[in-house]
């Protein structure tokens, strides 16, 4: 037992002495740590957990994104034309945005982030880009896209990234709020959201999903990473379409190291193909224990 | 301990739980309008203390005027009553408070008064009710308020508990909240009977 014990001691020291903290803080929400291991900076919330890391940067490649849902989020592409009004709830260190930002530098951006000093950290370590185009704001999600509802706002991709792996905010993953997004969704647009849940709770979104928008694709390139859920889109685009779109832009995403071929292969259309069991109750605002959930 | 005071200590032992049950939920029903961040947690506990500190004026006032277990039965009937708006207009009153208050600290503020402020103030009468019932010998006053506090606050814990580990994962909140008053009431009509019975035998008693 001391002998697995210690391999597995050694197993971690190269990893955890190579590591360096240079920047540290306590927020309302969460302890932030800013990380560089080697060329690797990374930001992640509570040393505790390994599970925790939210956005890297390789600091020589900056544009080169590190996450394989980072990366996934970008099947979106395969939906859309041109995105010009952009919403993403939970920034991180603002590497979708940015990204997005030199994709299409004349769209309009909307970063909502409810942790401002999350804000702070992605703008110091993480060159997080804001331009009169590419705003950020610290607001609850819920709240921004209730009060964008109110003032007739549509946006043609709307991207979800406020699970970080650890917590569910349980009134960002219920058919009301569901709702809401899809009355800010403009016609032809996007919703793209990065799901963390395994286990109970997989069944229990897909079904929340499925309620409010109807059949969606899971993209999921590897068996053992989460998935990334579009949803939203009228019909499916065509074969034809989806190859155009590949074709016109795999290498505009090539630098990002971001394979759309590669994701055009690994969208599964949930039409036919459902893998939740019908009655699966649907999350609501009155009953949401996506956490508890997430355990069971 | 007779069984009348057996009565009175459940009876806050439950209300404890209620309370803390419906502090617990308010989280929950307020998160879709003005978010879960800490400033929410904020507003509900402040009206739930305001509201309680008020309770414990207010109920020990009334135990100086004819205290009895009936007028002790009303107290939980009224509360059992005043919880139901709660599930009934919330969504309204939340969407109103949304659409006039821009800052979510204030909005939060309002909304739990709004929803909560009366049905836990009048829950809050309950605990200094409770002592002047329980109290017969002044030196044991002290004694007397210290076991009915365990009593509540083990109600409170256990509510606590219970619901966010539990019940969330079973029922609707509103369901929930349905139940607490339902609880509330009938414990409330219990308590009513139980002092009409004791008064008839205390007649009878008389008579004979």
């Amino acid at each position: 037992m001391f002998r697995i014990l210690m391999l597995c001691l050694l197993m971690t020291l190269p990893f955890s002495s190579l590591a360096e903290v240079i920047h540290k803080e306590r927020s309302l929400y969460r302890n932030i740590l800013v990380e560089k291991t080697g060329d690797l900076l990374c930001l992640k919330f509570n040393e505790k957990t390994r599970k925790s890391t939210q956005s890297c940067m390789y600091e020589s490649k900056p544009k080169k994104l590190v996450f394989n849902y980072t990366k996934m989020t970008f099947a979106s592409l395969l939906f859309i034309n041109d995105p010009q009004n952009v919403l993403i709830i939970g920034l991180g260190g603002g590497s979708l945005s940015n990204t997005i930002h030199e994709l299409y530098p004349s769209a309009h951006i909307e970063n909502v982030e409810i942790d401002p000093a999350v804000i702070k950290v992605a703008r110091d370590y993480f060159n997080f880009i804001e331009t009169d185009n590419v705003t950020s704001k610290v607001q609850d999600g819920r709240i921004f896209i209730k009060r964008a509802a109110l003032k007739k706002q549509k946006y043609d991709w709307i991207i979800l990234d406020a699970f970080n792996g650890d917590y569910i905010p349980e009134h960002l993953l219920t058919k009301e709020f569901f709702a809401e997004v899809k009355s800010v969704l403009a016609d032809g647009g996007i919703v793209a959201a990065n799901t963390f849940s395994s286990s109970k709770l997989y069944q229990h979104e897909s079904a929340t999903y499925f309620d409010v928008f109807g059949d969606f694709v899971n993209v999921v390139t590897d068996e053992n990473s989460n998935r990334i859920i579009l949803a939203g889109f009228e019909t499916m685009p065509s074969q034809k379409l989806l190859i155009e779109r590949v074709n016109k832009l795999a290498n505009k995403l090539t630098p990002y190291d971001v394979d759309l071929q590669l994701l055009s292969e690994h969208l599964f259309y949930t039409k036919g193909n459902q893998d939740w069991p019908a009655d699966t109750k649907v999350l609501t605002d009155q009953y949401s224990p996506a956490n508890l959930l997430n355990y069971q | 301990m007779n069984k009348i005071n057996a009565l009175i200590y459940f009876l806050a032992f439950s209300s404890g739980f209620c309370i803390m049950g419906i502090e617990l939920l308010g989280g929950r029903i307020l998160a879709p309008y003005f978010g879960s961040s800490v400033h929410i947690w904020g507003s509900i506990i402040t009206v739930f203390m305001l509201s309680l500190s008020i309770g414990y004026l207010l109920g020990g006032k009334l135990s100086t005027r004819n205290p009895s277990l009936t007028k002790y039965g009303l107290i939980f009937f009224v509360a059992s009553i005043m919880v139901v708006p709660i599930v009934l207009f919330a969504e309204p009153i939340m969407t109103f408070i949304f659409t006039h208050i821009e800052d979510s600290r204030y909005g939060s503020l309002l909304a739990s008064t709004a929803l909560f402020f009366i049905p836990t103030t009048i829950l809050g009468m309950i605990s200094p009710y409770s002592v002047r019932l329980l109290v017969t010998d002044h030196e044991k006053s002290g004694q007397v308020a210290g076991g009915l506090y365990f009593v509540s606050t083990l109600g409170s814990a256990l509510g606590t508990i219970i619901t966010s580990f539990y019940m969330v994962l079973a029922f609707d909140v509103n369901d929930i909240i349905k139940t607490f008053a339902a609880v509330l009431g009938a414990l409330g009509l219990l308590a009513i009977v139980v002092s009409q019975i004791k008064t008839k035998e205390r007649a009878v008693c008389l008579e004979s």
